[in-house]
């Protein structure tokens, strides 16, 4: 694994996300009202929508343009819509948000 | 002819017998219907709900105009009958005179007075209808001190709405414990303690001596030297039965209206039913034998012969949260004994009375789930002496059946009365149930079951689902969203009536089923906070939707478009210089005029944003909120300003609109229109709020839509200056503010409460002015730019990606 810092965990707004640039496309980092972090593509699979400015509730985001709603630990579409986003490797560390920079390469190389 | 019936009081009672009688012969009579409330036929036992704020008015109306004209029932509301003449056959109300061939007196009760000093002070009223309602909820003031004299079923109803409304309630009452008609003492201590714990003092054996006050109540002074200070006096210590015109009349009068069997009084002409009358010596003062009173009466006006008997009444008390139930006699008596169950940590108190093998009375506090099987028993005469050692715990326990919640509904006997207020028993419902009606509503409209004091509607829900089974979906009381089974509207009533003043309170306190809602449930969830609160609450950026998150409307590509204000639809060459170079500068892909008379800048990137706005605020422009559950435009016309036919100036009006209201968010969107004549270039009769100028003043009309529906405004009220216009349309879209579900645009709220309760809050002045003021408390928060703050260059960061891996993953 190669964690990369990519911020404060204070950037990121409490139930809210912001988005970090990849070569693959933009990834959006979330923030729970528990204060854990998830790396989601923020690209909706429906019509892609940026997941990024849905609400967010418990693990879970619902997309701003047609209401998909996602599983931010799977990634998985909930309820009757059928589809999933990719995740990657993110952790809190000293009130640093820490992603997985070898898994976003990987993803870029294939 | 047709024979003329006559009917004064429009009451449960009289309600009751139109309903009947044109259910069974709708052309039997020509009915007109006399009432001193200048209203016609409502829910009176579900004031107490109105009274806590957990209801409205509308909510409780049984019979609107509408039901009376469909009818054929002339109405006469506001008219007090002074005088029946039995030898012209004619009753007297403001000095006319109306002929009746058949004459019904429903004049229901009048509030006891206890004659002491300073009982007419302001500020001393009264529990029986809603003009007394209103003047204790416009006396409500949080913090003010209220006493209430009474600490009866009505007394103490009175306290808890007042308590609800942010009071300082004393209860003073002259017996040993609470309600003491219905409660032996162990529960009345209960009930007291449960009193307390929310605040509410209570002060037994307390007389009242004097209401003190200069010009207006200030205290009540008590025999044993207590003295409460008051800002309001409810008196609620009693009824007696109004019959002061049966008397005037020479009728025979006892305590009340003497009657028979068939409800007819010493005249065969006059009859008499509700709570006015007394019957083989009896008054009555709950629902339910008047209703009994009611079909007798009915029958008896089509030829169909029957007869009046009392039954056993059973008394539960409409304060959320203290579950008491009581019925049958249980004074201590030779011969009696007593089944007692106590469970001091629940606060749970039982006590069952038997005479030989019968049971005679039931008293019960805090789970009151058995209470209609007990009454039941009751009634039936039932020997319990085979269940004797389980009787206690309730139906679940005889026949060794399991403890399961539906068991002890599964086992009640179809003769079990399931709503006391209608005598609906378990076999009817399920009768009905069996005949198609498959929802509460459905049953309510055919059995009446559930439909007066609603405290029995958990149990019809449940002889639904032991019914129907799976199929059953509790369909009538649509929850919010999945995390809730709570309605919009009972979660607005809770969040006013429970001081709830977060979104995670709020989900605590009304067990929401889901970790931290859903995109559904918490925009409306924090938009009931701001309106209620604006001052206490601070509005949650992260529950609401992206477009009022980034004040900007989100396009299908992730890019915005972005919607200056043009006061009025009036713009100028430097606003429209400001425009361009900003579409220049951020290469706008399209620049376009909208249905709102203003200018859209449609395709704006995210981080480009602020520093849109910042040029457009540098040009004097903020947000036209082109994206908010809020004031969105106000369309106008050219008016006397330019126009021939104009008769007012309509853009300035507009204008003033716009500078009034922008900023204040809504359930929906909210869009006017102010045209300059009835000509309507700026097409006001579609709008939420349209205003049509006129010679004389102002025409001012809501509820019209243009959108998925179109439909025409309703006229509102007229009024003379641009002055008044202002505080009625601020006052209407706080009214709509503090009422209206998530959601729902003002032409579909309107539709649900009706425009004449709207029209009675606007119109009357305190109420109207206690509504703009409360807008502009709420407008003293909410009333700033949203682009400015956030085009801060503070702020701006955040706007941006947080980091650009895009290098590092490649390489
Ligand atoms: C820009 C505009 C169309 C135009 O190019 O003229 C427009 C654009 C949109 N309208 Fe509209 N409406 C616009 C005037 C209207 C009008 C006409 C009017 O205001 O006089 C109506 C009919 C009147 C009314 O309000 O009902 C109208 C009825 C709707 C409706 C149906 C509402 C309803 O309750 O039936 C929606 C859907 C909704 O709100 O849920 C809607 C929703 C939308 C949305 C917000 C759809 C969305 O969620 O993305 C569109 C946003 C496009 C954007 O990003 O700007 N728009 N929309 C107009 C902006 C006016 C302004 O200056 O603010
Ligand atoms: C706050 C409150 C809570 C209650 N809660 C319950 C409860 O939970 N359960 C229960 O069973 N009961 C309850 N009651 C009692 C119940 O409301 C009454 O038993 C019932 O309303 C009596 O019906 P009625 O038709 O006899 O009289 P009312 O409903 O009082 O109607 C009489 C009408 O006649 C009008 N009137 C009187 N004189 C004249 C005149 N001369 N000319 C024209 N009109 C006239 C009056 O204005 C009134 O509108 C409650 C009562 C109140 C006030
Ligand atoms: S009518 Fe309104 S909502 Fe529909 S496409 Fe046009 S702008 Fe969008
Ligand atoms: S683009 Fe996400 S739900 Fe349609």
């Amino acid at each position: 694994m190669n964690w990369l810092d990519i911020g404060a965990l204070e950037d990121i707004p409490r139930q809210g996300a912001r988005v970090v640039k990849t070569a693959q496309g933009c990834v959006a980092v979330f923030r729970t009202a528990a204060d854990e972090v998830f790396a989601v593509d923020d690209r909706c699979p429906h019509k892609g929508g940026p997941l990024s400015e849905g609400i967010v509730h418990g693990n879970a985001v619902t997309c701003p343009l047609h209401t998909w709603v996602f599983s931010l630990k799977t990634g998985l579409a909930q309820g009757a819509d059928d589809g999933a986003i990719a995740t990657y490797p993110a952790r809190v560390e000293a009130g640093r948000v820490l992603l997985d920079a070898s898994r976003l390469a990987r993803r870029a190389a294939a | 002819m047709t024979e003329k019936l006559v009917i004064i009081g429009a009451g449960m009672a009289s309600g009751r017998v139109i309903e009947h009688l044109i259910e069974a012969d709708p052309a039997a009579y020509d009915i007109t219907l006399f009432n001193a409330e200048a209203r016609g036929n409502y829910n009176r036992i579900m004031l107490s709900p109105v009274l806590s704020g957990e209801k409205i008015y509308a909510d409780i109306v049984t019979h609107d105009a509408d039901w009376y004209a469909a009818n054929g029932v002339t109405t006469r509301f506001g008219a007090h009958v002074t005088k029946i003449d039995r030898g012209r056959k004619v009753v007297v109300s403001g000095g006319v005179d109306t002929p009746y061939d058949r004459l019904i007196i429903a004049t229901g009760s009048a509030p006891f007075i206890i004659p002491v000093s300073g009982k007419d002070l302001p500020g001393v009223v009264t529990y029986r209808d809603l003009d007394d309602t209103n003047k204790m909820i416009a006396a409500a003031k949080p913090g003010a001190k209220a006493v209430v004299i009474g600490g009866g079923l009505l007394g103490l109803e009175a306290a808890a709405g007042l308590q609800l409304r942010g009071m300082d309630v004393t209860v003073i009452h002259i017996m040993g414990h609470l309600m003491e008609r219905q409660l032996d003492p162990a529960a009345g201590y209960l009930l007291q303690r449960t009193l307390e714990a929310r605040g509410i003092r209570v002060h037994c054996k307390g007389a009242t001596k004097a209401i003190l006050g200069d010009g207006r109540v200030e205290a009540v002074a008590l025999e044993d030297g207590t003295i409460y200070g008051a800002d309001l006096v409810v008196m609620a210590v009693g009824i007696r039965p109004e019959v002061r015109l049966a008397n005037d009349a020479h009728l025979e009068v006892g305590r009340g209206i003497t009657v028979g069997d068939q409800m007819q009084t010493s005249d065969p002409s006059i009859y008499a039913v509700g709570e006015c009358i007394e019957h083989n010596k009896q008054l009555f003062g709950l629902v339910a034998p008047l209703y009994d009173q009611a079909k007798v009466l009915a029958k008896g006006l089509i030829g169909e012969d029957s007869a009046f008997r009392p039954v056993q009444t059973a008394t539960k008390l409409k304060v959320t949260g203290c579950d008491l139930f009581s019925a049958g006699d249980f004074a201590d008596a030779p011969g009696r004994e007593d089944i007692v169950f106590r469970d001091p940590g629940r606060g749970i108190y039982k006590r069952l009375v038997l005479e030989g093998d019968k049971l005679v009375g039931a008293v019960m506090y805090g789970d009151t789930a058995d209470g209609n099987w007990f009454f039941g028993l009751i009634k039936d005469a039932t020997n319990v002496t085979p269940m004797r050692d389980t009787l206690i715990f309730g139906p679940a326990f005889q026949g060794g059946a399991q403890a399961d919640p539906m068991a002890a509904v599964a086992a009640l006997p179809p003769s079990a009365e399931i709503c006391g207020c209608n005598g609906v028993c378990k076999g009817r419902i399920v009768e009905a149930i069996g005949g198609g009606a498959v929802t509460l509503d459905l049953v309510k409209a055919q059995t009446k079951a559930s439909g007066s004091c609603g405290s029995c509607t958990g149990l019809v829900e449940q002889v639904l689902a032991v019914t129907l089974g799976d199929s059953f979906q509790r369909a009538t009381s649509q929850p919010m969203c999945k995390c809730t089974d709570h309605t919009h509207e009972d979660v607005r009533r809770f969040i006013k009536a429970g001081a709830m003043k977060s979104i995670p309170a709020v989900m605590q306190e009304l067990a929401w089923k889901t970790v931290g809602g859903c995109a559904s449930c918490r925009p409306a969830l924090n938009y009931y906070l701001l309106a209620d609160w604006p001052l206490g609450y601070t509005d949650d950026r992260q529950s609401r939707f992206v477009n009022e998150r980034n004040h900007a409307n989100i396009q299908k590509d992730g890019t915005y478009s972005v919607v200056p204000r043009m006061w009025g639809g009036v713009t100028t060459p430097a606003e429209l210089r400001a425009i361009a170079d900003a579409a220049d500068k951020y290469a706008v892909p399209m620049v376009k005029v909208t249905g709102g008379q203003r200018i859209d800048l449609l395709g704006v990137r995210k981080q480009d944003l602020p520093a849109i706005w910042a040029d457009l605020n540098a040009a004097g422009m903020v947000s036209g909120h082109a994206y908010s559950k809020g004031l969105r435009t106000v369309k106008t016309c050219v008016g006397t300003e330019f126009c021939r036919f104009g008769t007012q100036d309509s853009t300035g009006l507009g204008i003033k609109l716009e500078k009034l209201l922008w900023g204040s968010w809504a359930p929906a969107k909210v869009k006017l229109g102010v045209s300059g004549c009835p000509r309507n270039c700026a097409e006001a009769t579609c709008k939420d709020v349209g205003i049509v100028c006129v010679d004389s003043g102002y025409e001012i009309s809501v509820a019209g839509a243009a959108g998925m529906d179109v439909k025409e405004t309703e006229l509102l009220c007229k009024v003379a200056s641009e002055a008044e216009v202002m505080e009625v349309v601020a006052a209407f879209i706080q009214l709509y503010r503090e009422n209206a579900r998530y959601l729902h645009r003002i032409y579909k709220w309107v539709a649900k409460v009706g425009l004449d309760w709207c029209q009675e809050q606007v119109a009357d002045p305190v109420v109207r002015r206690a509504l703009y003021d409360r807008f502009m408390v709420s407008q003293s928060v909410y009333q700033t730019d949203p682009w400015a703050e956030h085009a801060r260059p503070s702020a701006r960061a955040s706007w941006g990606v947080m980091a650009d891996l895009a290098l590092e993953a490649a390489e």
